[in-house]
């Protein structure tokens, strides 16, 4: 069996005297799409937080194409290509849409993702590229988000409730693109709190309670009934 | 035409004001760090100068070239090894170790230069100047001005046109997530406070040629620098220079209306307008 592209043995996360994660274990395949889901306060972003280098880590080891990445910066693991979509955007708000999407890639990894594919994936954002990032909608501000994490051409993504606070039609708008950005040959990682959309478009799903690993297994064959033992902790 | 003379030469002043400032308003623009040791590290850019020009024979002019390196490296260390475990959360970690700073600089430059007044020698260029429309400009407040508002426009350039610029701006907007950009806050604030000393090594040795100085005087020096940031509105570059010459000129009014009312007028101004508009005439950083 290949080594996953990234491995998560028994890892706890901490903010300050609380502890978020117990001793996850988990694995991504390189070129799946990995769904997480879980209700608030499962864990769900302190994980994504610790795989890109945000938080410290306390026990455990995250491996990365066999390197360990557990005690490097943020700066360094963006370096070796994961990529973040943080939960609420979290654009830069003094500088433009292009200035952000800019800012993306001044990791300076090479690979298909540049300004033109961006704008070629989200049109709006070439129509608002001179705007104020605070200017855009909720749902422009995601793609700005989302184009921003794909221009450092990154081997890995995390995208942490990119569906959170949008309307429909924009839920809809962003994962019809995420085919576009898996078929580059990326891994995602998606944290969603819309169980079905989650289940189908990924290959596989975790879920977390309480910090905890509650269910692992195949996006296709979990039932609703241990999705619901494994979400609320009930059955 | 006497007042129009205290304007013009109070401007003119107000261009160094402007560059004592505007590493100030870089620094604090960039990662919210207020540097006490900011007047002291002009009166040290000042000492480099007259080292450099004396123990070189060169032009104090021609100093620059070695004390704005030096003065850019001071900062990438100073910043890297010191200033970047004081940020956090707490606002006083930052403003104990600058001010410790200060300290340890003036009381170095005294043991290394004594307290007798210094000054560089710049020649005819201290007392040369052109007639203007029945008004005589020194030819070095005009370059002292040239260069601070073309030091502006090249910091405002940085800023808002170049990937260094950006790199300040998302760093300055969201730390964490200008990490997750693949940028090194602390190299980019490293870079930050050596583009800052850059300039504060320009600001020294202009004002080493301009007029004596000796270990003690950083303090006043810092004070004129906030005062043109302030009045300018706090992060903002062209702001700065605003405010060093509405400083520059509030001085030399008060002068000319009586000679002991130089500094108390630019402190009287400051005052005005930090009442009248407490966050500055040109709040925060703009395009």
């Amino acid at each position: 069996m290949p080594e996953p592209l990234l491995r998560i043995t028994g890892l706890d996360a901490h903010y300050g005297d609380f502890q978020a994660l117990y001793g996850i274990d988990m694995t991504v395949a390189e070129g799946e799409v990995l769904a997480i889901i879980g209700a608030n306060g499962a864990g769900k972003t302190t994980l994504m937080r610790s795989i890109a280098g945000l938080i410290g880590n306390g026990a455990g080891q995250v491996v990365f194409r066999e390197e360990a990445i557990g005690a490097l910066r943020a700066d360094q693991i963006a370096g070796m290509g994961i990529s973040l979509v943080p939960e609420g955007r979290q654009l830069f708000p003094s500088l433009s849409v292009e200035e952000n999407l800019l800012v993306g890639g001044q990791a300076g990894r090479q690979g298909p993702w540049s300004l033109e594919a961006v704008y070629k994936l989200f049109p709006i954002l070439e129509e608002r590229s001179g705007a104020p990032s605070t200017a855009l909608s909720g749902g422009q501000q995601q793609m700005a988000a989302i184009g921003r994490a794909l221009m450092s051409n990154p081997d890995l993504v995390l995208f942490d409730e990119i569906s959170l606070g949008l309307a429909p039609v924009v839920i809809k708008a962003i994962y019809d693109a995420l085919p576009g950005i898996v078929g580059e040959g990326m891994t995602a990682v998606l944290v969603e709190q819309d169980i079905s959309k989650a289940l189908s478009v990924s290959s596989r799903v975790y879920c977390l309670q309480e910090g905890r690993v509650s269910l692992e297994g195949s996006s296709a064959d979990v039932t609703r009934d241990e999705i619901g033992r494994a979400y609320f902790g009930i059955g | 035409m006497e007042w129009a003379n205290a304007i013009i030469q109070g401007t003119l002043l107000g261009g160094l004001y402007a560059l004592f400032a505007a590493g100030l308003s870089l620094i604090f623009g960039v990662m919210r760090l207020v540097n006490i040791a900011h007047g002291d590290l002009i009166v040290l850019a000042a000492y480099l100068g007259l080292t450099t020009s004396t123990a070189l024979g060169l032009h104090p002019l021609a100093a620059l070239l070695a004390v704005v390196p030096l003065m850019a490296c001071i900062g990438y260390a100073l910043q890297r090894g010191v200033l970047n475990r004081t940020l956090g959360d707490d606002i006083l970690p930052p403003l104990l170790v600058t001010f410790g700073l200060s300290v340890i600089i003036q009381n170095a430059l005294l043991e290394a230069y004594t307290a007798d007044p210094q000054k560089m020698d710049a020649g005819a260029l201290e007392t040369a100047s052109i007639a203007v429309g029945g008004l005589s400009l020194g030819v070095l407040p005009l370059l002292t001005f040239a260069a601070a508002v073309a030091l502006i426009a090249a910091l405002q350039w940085t800023f808002y046109r170049t990937p260094l610029g950006r790199a300040f701006r998302s760093v300055s907007d969201n730390q964490d997530i200008a990490q997750l950009m693949g940028l090194n806050r602390r190299h980019v604030f490293a870079l930050a406070m050596a583009l800052s000393l850059a300039v504060t090594g320009v600001a020294g040795v202009l004002l080493g040629i301009r007029t004596n100085f000796d270990p003690s005087i950083g303090g006043g020096r810092l004070i004129f620098g906030f005062e043109a940031v302030i009045i300018g509105g706090l992060g903002n570059l062209w702001g700065t220079l605003a405010g060093g010459v509405i400083l520059g000129v509030a001085q030399t009014v008060g002068a000319k209306i009586n000679p002991g009312w130089q500094l108390l007028a630019g402190h009287i101004a400051f005052l005005l307008i930090l009442a009248v508009r407490p966050n500055g005439l040109f709040p925060r950083i703009s395009g």
